[in-house]
């Protein structure tokens, strides 16, 4: 009898659909869906040049074949952490939001895509110098600059008087090899501005000289020259008289030729006729070949019309080049082209880009159904995080054909993955308890981690190439895959709980059956993540006995690990000990995501060992206010319960045997 | 009495209590491995009964909390205490078992591993051979007796003995060994033409090794020859390159000739070198690769054909060592680890670990035991939902 009770006031009646309800949570999916849908359709393209039909083309960069989209977007989100760049005369960091409206009504703010960009910075270097496209944060590195502190991005025409003074700093951190976790953030601040500065200038010279104008004309007479000039060489070789005027144009040409090899960026020439798949070249190199007496390369001119087209706005002429090598492409290079595409394909779909914000609206709604309790809202949820999922899910399953690869890889597709482990765990539980918990959590999880992803990504290429040890597919199926849920799952546990604490706490919303309910879900999910979290050590622990002969090292990584197994063995042994109960599980299960947190990126912060593959430091200063943030969860979730707004009904203030008796109403289940 | 021994050491709250104190131990342990490093944290942390702490310069050390071994030890006897006293065969209880003897028999690996383990490596040229593996960590010190140039006669001491003892004396060696001065680390440098080996503070980081000297003098019946002063900086080819690009011009290779002093007629040469353990077979190296992505300089694979040579078994075959692909032999395994500068050749690392399978199997039981305890909760929350 009690137990109906208690049941009855502490889930509130939901008000069921009715007229309006039922159809809205259809109409905002459908939305939602459509929003998606339109990223689908390959973008039109905004000018008369066929950028999108270039943006296509496959190129070689990190040891694999991707879009120019790829390199132009990965290039750009390594230089001012943004896939576009603005266009306005006063700098965007003195822009006010409504001016930036004004502005951008006026047509004098807009913005440029980063296939636009790179396109304009190969062939009008001139223009490209005036784009504020370096970010620079550190406040000494502006200083070195001559720059003003209030401000983030800058040009290279606005970097380049001081930049010597980089450069020789950046020079001698090279030479004393000073390793990046000892560098202070001026050192660190400093290789950062002067890789980006090289990686621009490297850019600018992928194409042709960025001095040059008709490159063509240039390449195409100065093969007329060739002959004369080896000519004349061999007879110089031989001290006999020469044609001094050949020799010096032939050496003129190596000179540039082999400065180009040196310094362009992407590898754009794919093979000759009877050469390895590999071996693609820069359009230097391809052109230092010719010097010995062969044809040019029909892609090497291809390039060179297309940079002379489009540097001289000559629309017709760049397209019509375009179709052309395509159609050349085509024919011996169809996978290559094909790769190229679908990659493209993938940026513009963006999935995880939007799947935060489809999570983001969904996590409104759930939180709204433990407002409004009416069911409209829930449903909405629902549709929102299945739609997010399924976008999400695809995403992740883009990526691995794309890079025909176990789903994690690097951080940051771990990011995404854990993410997508948690979102699956919410949708479970919300199948089975349908009280708007399990979308919450989901939407949450999913959103947080997304936004890790993202960060994550402007280190530059997410699919770069794996390196030795790391290149079995085995195992990143295996190890990998396992211990990156078993974190999904002490994310998600951690997250119940401060669910717990926070409607306990500050809400009237915690009904003892809700607390009993999350009281299972977390012991659930952490039974579940301890499997994980042990199988995912373990197979670790093999793979490093097969690769570098021991089981156990104790390396970072590894304790990282081994830290969530103990915690988890800990909970688990405490709770069956009846050491701790509701209060205490919760608390144990946030402290939970403190030690995934420091297993999944505070390890590599240490910089020692052999697993610290993802070293980055601005993240740093996020670890410590997450953990900060949990550590308060913690110690409300340690409050007495006569405290929780939750149970002051249930237990008035002031009668003695509350804490965790004050839930002896939810215990009689767990007993 | 008897009871409440029992009691403490089959209870679960011990149980709590160990787990609490490994995660302390595995935290503290991967913290400190920034400012100590890997190695001396093993020790430190994992590989003793307590981790002791004094003052910086002070010669007394507290323990200041329990060690490795001791949580290990503990946690095993509460373990396999708790198992007896409260075993029972039953379908609900079966997971659970499975579970915790998987542990005992991880935990217990361990410990042999740690006891047992030998790791050492061997270089190779390409079109070279060998037949010993090398410690990267202990050195030994050599004392040849090369009179006879076909036949060479070695007493090699090893580095444990070379620190504890000043004075060695070996029956097969007519005079007494005796140390002046051992260094763990040692920094080389050039005074007049000559090489000298300077005490250095132990190296902290994962990648770097500690590179021992040492001094001696022999003494015979004729006086003491010496002193002579060796270091592995001689007998390490990456660190003769070290020292050929550090001191350029004023390096010779004179320097790293091993010490040399006749008594009674015959000759002996002193080095002091990895210490070296003897294989009955022989691998000889054809070809070292070092295989990048296109246009890059990552790696992609690290690879060493070699061939295996057993007089004894009359093998002779040939054989791919690459990344996540060992050769396993003869009761030791050989990785690929690294390889020379100039790619001219490879370094294999190798490993004898008589307990390598302990982990494979406990890890299978331990999770069969999991699931079939998740499942069996699973199926009964499952049922009571339904009902």
């Amino acid at each position: 009898m009690r137990k109906n009770a208690v049941a009855k006031e502490s889930k509130p009646a939901v008000v069921p659909d009715k007229g309006w309800r039922k159809v809205v949570p259809w109409v905002i999916a459908a939305v939602m869906g459509l929003w998606i849908a339109s990223g689908l359709h390959t973008t039109k393209n905004t000018t008369e040049y066929k950028v999108e039909e270039f943006s296509q083309m496959p190129v070689v960069l990190n040891g694999r074949v991707q879009p120019w989209d790829s390199v132009a977007k990965n290039s750009l989100l390594m230089l001012r952490g943004k896939a576009s760049v603005i266009i306005s005369e006063k700098p965007e960091d003195e822009i006010g939001y409504f001016e930036k409206m004004r502005l951008r009504r006026e047509g004098k703010y807009k913005k440029m895509s980063a296939m636009q960009w790179i396109l304009e910075a190969m062939t009008q270097p001139d223009i490209a110098d005036t784009r504020r496209v370096f970010r620079i944060d550190n406040q000494e590195v502006l200083s070195t600059l001559k720059l003003p502190i209030e401000r983030k991005f800058f040009s290279f025409n606005e970097v380049r008087p001081e930049f010597d003074k980089i450069s020789e700093e950046a020079r001698r951190i090279a030479e004393q090899r000073i390793d990046p976790a000892a560098q202070t953030a001026y050192q660190k601040g400093v290789v950062k501005t002067h890789f980006a500065v090289n990686t621009f200038f490297q850019i600018k010279n992928s194409l042709r000289p960025e001095n040059r104008e008709n490159f063509t004309e240039a390449v195409l007479a100065g093969r007329e020259k060739v002959e004369p000039g080896l000519a004349a060489l061999a007879k110089a070789q031989n001290k006999e008289e020469h044609d001094l005027e050949a020799l010096q144009g032939i050496m003129a040409m190596f000179r540039e030729y082999d400065m180009l090899a040196t310094i362009a960026y992407p590898l754009i020439i794919p093979p000759k006729e009877g050469k390895k798949r590999e071996e693609w070249t820069n359009i230097g190199t391809a052109l230092k070949e010719t010097l010995r007496g062969s044809e040019i390369p029909k892609p090497v001119l291809a390039y060179t019309r297309m940079a002379d087209a489009y540097g001289s706005q000559k629309a017709e002429e760049f397209n019509k080049v375009v179709d052309e090598y395509r159609a050349f492409l085509a024919g011996t290079f169809t996978p290559e082209l094909k790769k190229g595409a679908q990659e493209n394909f993938f940026n513009h779909y963006a999935p995880f880009i939007k799947s935060i914000a489809v999570y983001l609206v969904a996590f409104l709604f759930g939180c709204a159904f433990w407002m409004s309790w009416s069911s409209w809202t829930r449903r909405t949820a629902f549709y929102l995080v299945v739609i997010a999922a399924v976008v999400h899910t695809s995403g992740l399953i883009f990526r691995m054909y794309l890079e025909a690869r176990p789903p994690v890889t690097n951080l940051y597709s771990s990011a995404i993955f854990v993410g997508w482990g948690a979102v699956l765990l919410g949708i479970l539980l919300e199948r089975i308890w349908r009280d708007g918990i399990g979308l919450v959590t989901a939407s949450a999880v999913g959103v947080t981690t997304l936004i890790i992803a993202h960060n994550l990504s402007l280190g530059g290429d997410t699919m770069e190439m794996m390196r030795a040890v790391l290149d079995t597919n085995f195992w990143l199926a295996t190890h990998v895959v396992v211990i990156t849920l078993g974190y999904s799952a002490m994310f998600v546990a951690g997250f119940l709980a401060i669910l717990f604490v926070v409607r306990g706490v500050f809400t009237k919303t915690l009904g003892a059956e809700t607390a009993r309910a999350l009281n299972r879900m977390v012991y659930g999910i952490l039974c579940f993540a301890t499997l994980f979290s042990f199988v995912g050590t373990i197979l670790g622990g093999i793979w490093a006995d097969q690769s570098w002969g021991r089981f156990w090292g104790w390396d970072p990584k590894e304790n990282g690990a081994l830290l969530i197994v103990i915690w988890c063995a800990v909970v688990l042994h405490a709770r069956w000990g009846g050491m701790i109960r509701d209060r205490g599980l919760m608390a144990m299960a946030i402290g939970g995501s403190i030690i995934t947190a420091f297993s999944w990126f505070g390890v590599n912060m240490l910089g020692v060992g052999l697993h610290s593959y993802g070293f980055m430091d601005a993240a740093f200063k996020w670890l410590m206010a997450f953990n900060a943030s949990q550590l308060v969860f913690i110690a409300l979730s340690l409050m007495p319960f006569k405290y929780w707004r939750s149970f002051q009904q249930v237990a008035p203030a002031g009668k003695p045997k509350q804490d965790d008796a004050g839930l002896a109403g939810a215990k009689p289940a767990a007993a | 009495m008897l009871s409440k021994v029992v009691n403490f050491f089959t209870s679960l709250k011990l149980t709590v209590a160990c787990l609490v104190l490994a995660l302390g131990l595995v935290f503290i342990g991967t913290i400190a491995q920034v400012r100590l490093g890997l190695w001396i944290v093993q020790a430190q942390y994992f590989g003793s009964w307590f981790v002791m702490w004094g003052p910086q310069g002070a010669s007394w050390k507290i323990p200041v909390f329990p060690g490795g071994y001791l949580i290990g030890t503990v946690l095993l006897v509460n373990l396999i205490a708790a198992h007896i006293k409260r075993f029972e065969l039953s379908k609900k209880k079966f997971g659970i078992f499975v579970i915790h003897a998987g542990l005992i028999l991880l935990l217990v690996g361990q410990l042999t591993t740690q006891l047992y383990q030998v790791e050492s490596f061997m270089a190779i040229e390409e079109g070279g051979q060998k037949n010993y593996s090398e410690s990267e960590r202990t050195a030994e010190l050599a004392i040849i007796d090369v009179t006879d140039t076909n036949d060479n006669f070695v007493v090699a001491i090893p580095q444990q003995i070379l620190q504890k003892q000043n004075e060695i004396r070996h029956e097969r060696l007519p005079f007494t060994v005796r140390v002046q001065k051992f260094s763990e680390n040692s920094l080389p440098s050039i005074e007049q033409g000559k090489i000298k080996f300077t005490e250095k503070s132990l190296e902290v980081s994962m990648n770097k090794i500690n590179i021992p000297a040492v001094t001696v003098e022999f003494v015979t019946d004729e006086g003491a020859k010496g002193p002579f002063s060796v270091s592995s900086w001689q007998t390490r080819k990456q660190f003769v390159q070290m020292m050929a690009e550090g001191f350029e011009s004023s390096f010779d290779r004179s320097m790293i000739e091993p010490a040399k002093f006749s008594y009674k007629g015959r000759e002996y040469e002193v080095t002091l070198r990895g210490r070296r353990y003897y294989k009955d077979f022989t691998l000889a190296l054809h070809d070292f690769r070092f295989d990048r992505y296109m246009g890059t300089a990552i790696p992609k694979n690290f690879s060493s054909r070699v061939t295996l040579i057993n007089p004894n078994t009359q093998e002779n075959r040939e054989i791919n060592i690459y990344m996540n692909n060992p050769l396993r032999y003869g009761g030791e395994t050989f990785y690929q680890s690294s390889f020379e500068p100039d790619e001219s050749g490879t370094v294999l690392q190798v490993v004898r670990n008589p307990s390598w399978l302990v982990p494979y199997i406990s890890c299978l039981m331990v999770s069969v035991g999991l699931i079939a305890q998740f499942m069996y909760h699973l199926v009964g929350f499952a049922k009571k939902r339904r009902a």
